[in-house]
């Protein structure tokens, strides 16, 4: 990142404006698309600006993990494709995929969106395991918010396939009427500090330029769920506060469209 | 609601601290929170290879956490996880405010941490340690960084829960402080909890911070001021 966009954008965001004309607490336009991959179970694209997601929802059958023989399982991953940007490079998931997957993982999970209790098949032996997959497919800032939008609308859309006991088989072709047991809708709203301001949804520039983010998650009753601070620098206690207030705020508005 | 061995919200567990417990590194230091015990080695500001990933700029660091295979209760597996790979990026995320690292250009500080013994705060007793081993390596920083775990329990805040707490905790926050310039480094959660609940287990955690720091620098001028 040059110096020079790295100064500019630092003086614009202490002067209240951003390089595209946004607020700092101001969202890129969203867009949700609901359903684009018939194939899996449930599915949306979500567009933040120029950042585009989307997630898939593919269920399956497993064993349940011993310590919890009556619940199905979830499992997310994230997959920066270098199809999406020039500095993504392909092989196995590096440090910053895997946050980008755990702290989507952590809203849905703690804010327990999902009963997983009504995944169960047969407990101890057969539960459905839901996994959540995030592909990017075009990269300017923000994929935690972006992806973890797409992911809760994914699942509230999903339905299930259809499962025959007797012969153990899955018919994806299939899907019957039944949605998942989703309950809630966690949004996350990643908050970044350029100097002494904070932001709201950071474009690629904005991203590299900030000193540290933090994404806040929250329910639909306003009650927080995930917290997770990134970056190479320090918050004071209030502005954690005030990116609590902000992201209640913010979160507020886009649960509306999922 | 009591809490395991009758600790008051704000106890946290019997601290161990020692630095200099790895003779090969620049620099290290053991940590504990009861049966939790993290140790931490620091080798560096050191080359960089491959050499395309230096930096002109400032030194790289390089924080790895890991738990060996004996430190639960059902053998972990060795390696690195999806969840050792997290807690490497925010444990250096954490520690890296607290560095000068422009003061090493195209180096990088490794910092390798290593969970002897897992009981809850893992996380927290590793960068502990990670902290007062990059203070032991001489390594010039800004400050220590102190670092604790906190939840609610019932109607109660509970600091530094231990193993079996953290199932009945509704909670989870680990923070990272640094007393110096007193600013956040690292902010976790899982759990449901009001902001106002959030807000104040922040503040519960940055008080136990001040004074772990107080015992992280007791620890290294005991082993420096000979």
């Amino acid at each position: 990142m040059n110096r020079l966009d790295k100064e500019y954008i630092t003086n614009m965001s202490s002067k209240g404006t951003r390089m595209d004309g946004r607020k700092l607490d101001e969202f890129r336009k969203i867009m949700i698309e609901k359903k684009p991959i018939e194939k899996a179970e449930g599915s949306a694209r979500v567009k933040l600006g120029k950042t585009d997601v989307i997630v898939g929802v593919k269920m399956g059958i497993g064993t349940p993990f011993p310590d919890r023989p009556d619940e199905g399982v979830l499992m997310t991953g994230a997959e920066l494709a270098p199809l999406a940007y020039s500095k993504f490079e392909t092989g196995p998931p590096r440090a910053d995929a895997i946050e980008l997957a755990r702290v989507v993982d952590r809203g849905i999970r703690e804010s327990g969106a999902i009963d997983t209790k009504k995944l169960c098949i047969e407990k101890g032996e057969k539960v459905w395991m839901v996994s959540v997959d995030i592909q990017i497919i075009n990269f300017d800032g923000n994929l935690i918010d972006a992806a973890s939008l797409a992911a809760v609308t994914a699942l509230w859309d999903a339905r299930l396939p259809t499962y025959d006991k007797k012969t153990d088989t899955i018919d994806y072709e299939k899907k019957t009427t039944k949605k998942l047991p989703v309950k809630s809708k966690p949004v996350a709203v990643t908050i970044i500090k350029i100097g002494d301001n904070l932001l709201v949804d950071p474009n690629l520039k904005e991203e590299e330029t900030m000193d540290c983010r933090l994404t806040v998650t929250t329910k639909d009753d306003g009650n927080l769920c995930a917290l997770q601070k990134g970056g190479i620098s320090g918050l004071s206690v209030e502005e954690i506060q005030k990116a609590f207030e902000i992201s209640v705020k913010r979160g507020k508005e886009i649960r509306k469209k999922i | 609601m009591k809490r395991l061995k009758n600790r008051k919200a704000n106890d946290f567990r019997t601290i161990t601290l020692e630095v200099g417990v790895v003779p090969n590194a620049d620099g290290s230091a053991k940590f504990g929170f009861g049966k939790t015990i993290a140790i931490a080695a620091v080798y560096g500001p050191r080359k960089v290879y491959p050499k395309w990933k230096q930096r002109s700029d400032r030194a790289l660091l390089n924080c790895v956490y890991s738990m060996v295979p004996f430190s639960t209760t059902d053998r972990c597996r060795p390696g690195p996880s999806r969840r050792s790979t997290e807690i490497g990026k925010v444990i250096t995320d954490a520690l890296a405010p607290a560095i000068f690292l422009e003061e090493y250009p195209k180096s990088v500080i490794d910092v390798y941490i290593d969970v002897i013994q897992a009981d809850s705060g893992t996380r927290t007793a590793a960068l502990n340690a990670a902290s007062m081993a990059l203070a032991d390596a001489g390594i010039s920083m800004r400050g220590l960084v102190a670092s604790i775990a906190a939840g609610k329990i019932g109607k109660e805040y509970a600091l530094d829960l231990e193993g079996k707490e953290e199932d009945a905790s509704a909670c989870d926050i680990p923070v990272a402080y640094m007393p110096t310039n007193k600013k956040i480094t690292l902010l976790q959660m899982d759990g449901d909890l009001p902001v106002k609940d959030v807000v104040n287990i922040i503040n519960l955690n940055i008080k136990a911070c001040e004074k772990i720091y107080e015992k992280q620098r007791q620890a290294l001028k005991a082993r420096w001021d000979k």
